[in-house]
């Protein structure tokens, strides 16, 4: 059996969600076997390519590099995942829609507080224009499934990839639909991580 | 005009950037250049939220390096509220930092530059990534991914879970680490050992491998920034700040952290959302300096435990006292790894760390503070301003990132002047530009949130490379 196509995008974000997905740690190895992952940040693939049948997609919509983005990933997949609370929300990188738009944030930054002032970098093909507004994935494109957490835990995504490799609807739990959660059930935030779960899986 | 090349964008790093080259028309390089391309706004926005929150809310700068932030946030609160937190809090603040760093310095080694080191710069780029590598070396990507866990895990059984634990509180610590985490983290420190150990064989025989790389992945003197330990030993939490030249003189050094930021300058170029600090004595062009585990390497006198010392020893035996080629990040990184997890074996044995009293009590007592910790990728700066009620008026970050801008920049320019020799450009050469990047192991995750407040140099710059005009802050 051919191995499925699994893509990972990283929009405006921090990584986190990306970082959540490397912990996933060994189960990584058997994912190898079994999905070929053919763009994310992690492997060296420069163009978004055609018939990918998972995707993940982190971060909000911030600047017209995204939005470009987002729509060649839509068109070009079949499953789209919107992959944390940036992804789903906005959060935190959409904080900045309240300042009024991207202006006042690059001022802040590039001219009010430097001297001379003038130096916002100026958005060309190298340097993308911001947007006025940060816009949750779904605001854009058509989204499949949402998987919330700041960012959702190694063990959540690890459930839902799962789930769609077998081509199983994600059916979350109560406890995976929190924003900004652990994506764990309630009181289980400090039990170690288990090494078991990982090895019976090697 | 002669031709340009877009690399975009840059894959197996920590954040979105492109590289161009400019060559000229008879095919010889003309300028390479690293752009940074991705803005979010941070120091606006923190303006007006409580210092409480802070650690929280910049922790979410970078899901990489989550705790450097937490780190230096809530020391910068400390210095606000003008308390010494109790020793277990520091301790506990410590055991986490060094979690950090062997994360991820496991995911710069093995997950991001791995594939090029182990599977070579010219291999097929559809398999050139981690999944390529567990497929064709199982045993070295399972001891990589393994080795990460044992960081994050140690993060996880702090704060909570693995990325953007609030944790670190101005005045200390939320919850100290209960026995059976103690135990776990015990359970797995020989086998960490061992594969940082696996490790630091394959990059002494990469150095071997690899010599034109050595030569040529950003080899050249520069000034190195970092923290070191009263004793002079290595540091990565709190410490004197020094600044060090190509030969090793100490320039300056300070325990005083506001005092730090006098030292530093900022540049802005157009075509990058990443400013580039550099020494201000020195002014843009001598100022270059570089930070992170090569620099830190370099200030130090040892490491300060027994295998990561006799590490150092054979390090300036292949690389020199002070060593400049950058591709010796990687051997670094490998050698803090080691001392990392030396330290954290320490610590775990320490008693101090079942103390109760975990967090100081205060008030706003002063209305600025300034936050230094050591991050996987370098020095890191918090400066806040406050209100009487602790309401942030002012932000100010300085990313260790930034800190490498210039250095990174030079770096591209030597690699694609000593790898480019014609029109037709290989892929492997390519990608040997963004592995000269690699080395470096950027996150641009943190670093586009920096702005300054400090003298500024504003630079326009021809495509030639030539600097066509430029202005300075007084």
């Amino acid at each position: 059996m051919a191995r499925l196509r699994l893509a990972t995008v990283w929009l405006g974000g921090c990584s986190g969600c990306h970082m959540s997905f490397l912990d996933m740690d060994e189960y990584l190895i058997d994912l190898a076997e079994i999905a070929e992952v053919v763009f994310s940040p992690l492997v060296d693939s420069k163009q978004y390519p055609e018939g990918v049948d998972v995707v993940l997609v982190e971060g909000a919509v911030c600047n017209v590099e995204h939005l470009e983005m987002i729509r060649r990933v839509r068109a070009n997949s079949r499953i789209l995942i919107s992959f944390g609370d940036c992804a789903v929300t906005g959060n935190v990188s959409a904080i900045r829609n309240v300042q009024g738009g991207a202006l006042p944030v690059l001022e802040r930054a590039y001219v009010e507080l430097s001297d001379p002032s003038g130096g916002i970098p100026s958005p060309s093909d190298i340097v993308p224009k911001l947007l006025d507004r940060v816009l949750p994935v779904h605001a854009v494109v058509k989204v499949d499934t949402f998987l919330p957490g700041c960012p959702p835990s190694g063990p959540m995504i690890r459930t839902a990839l799962e789930k769609v490799l077998t081509g199983e609807p994600i059916d979350l739990m109560e406890h995976h639909l929190s924003f900004g959660g652990y994506g764990r059930p309630k009181g289980s935030e400090h039990l170690p991580a288990s090494p078991s779960s990982s090895q019976s899986h090697s | 005009m002669g031709q340009r090349i877009v690399i975009d964008p840059v894959t197996r790093i920590e954040g979105h950037a492109k590289i161009t080259l400019h060559l000229n028309d008879d095919h010889t390089v003309a300028d390479a250049r690293f752009h940074v391309t991705e803005f979010r706004g941070f120091e606006r926005f923190c303006e007006g939220r409580p210092l409480w929150e802070m650690p929280g809310l910049t922790a979410r700068i970078c899901g990489i390096c989550p705790v450097s932030h937490l780190m230096a946030s809530a020391k910068a609160g400390d210095a606000i509220l003008s308390v010494r937190i109790p020793p277990a809090a520091e301790k506990l603040r410590r055991l986490m930092n060094l979690g950090q760093i062997v994360q991820s310095h496991a995911l710069s080694f093995f997950h991001l530059s791995g594939p090029d080191l182990l599977l070579g710069f010219d291999s097929d780029p559809a398999a050139r990534n981690v999944f390529g590598l567990a497929q064709a070396d199982r045993e070295t990507a399972r001891g990589g991914i393994r080795l990460r866990q044992f960081g994050q895990e140690i993060i996880e059984f702090l704060g909570g879970k693995k990325i953007h634990p609030d944790w670190c509180v101005p005045g200390g610590v939320r919850e100290a680490l209960s026995d059976s985490a103690r135990e776990h983290i015990k359970q797995r420190i020989s086998e960490a050992i061992e594969t940082v150990r696996s490790a630091l064989d394959l990059i002494k025989g990469l150095l071997e491998r690899y010599p034109e790389e050595v030569t040529s992945f950003g080899h050249f003197p520069t000034l190195y920034l970092g923290l070191v330990a009263q004793d002079g030993s290595w540091e990565h939490y709190d410490g004197q700040l020094r600044i060090i030249n190509a030969d090793g003189t100490v320039l300056a050094e300070t325990s005083d952290a506001g005092d730090s930021l006098e030292l530093l300058g900022e540049s802005v170029q157009p075509d990058s959302y990443l400013k580039s600090p550099y020494y201000r004595p020195l002014g843009l062009t001598d100022g270059m300096y570089r930070v992170g585990p090569l620099a830190r390497l370099n200030l130090c006198e040892r490491m300060g435990s027994p295998l990561a010392d006799a590490e150092l020893i054979e390090y300036r035996q292949r690389g020199g006292r002070i060593v400049s080629s950058s591709f010796f990040y990687h051997y670094a990184r490998l050698v803090e790894i080691l001392a990392c997890i030396e330290q954290i074996d320490a610590l775990l044995d320490d008693p101090d760390l079942n103390a109760t009293h975990l967090r100081a009590q205060a008030g706003i007592n002063a209305q600025e503070g300034v936050g230094v910790s050591e991050a996987p990728r370098g020095t890191l700066f918090h400066h806040y301003t406050v209100d009487e009620h602790g309401l942030i008026r002012s932000v100010n970050l300085i990313i260790a990132t930034g800190q490498n801008n210039l250095a990174m920049n030079a770096a591209m320019l030597q690699i694609a002047r000593h790898w480019i020799k014609g029109p037709q450009i290989p892929e492997g050469v390519l990608n040997r530009l963004e592995a000269g990047i690699r080395a470096f192991d950027p996150c641009l995750s943190c670093s586009t949130h920096a702005i300054g407040q400090m003298p500024i140099l504003l630079q326009l710059i021809a495509p030639d490379g030539s600097v066509l005009d430029e202005v300075q802050r007084a």
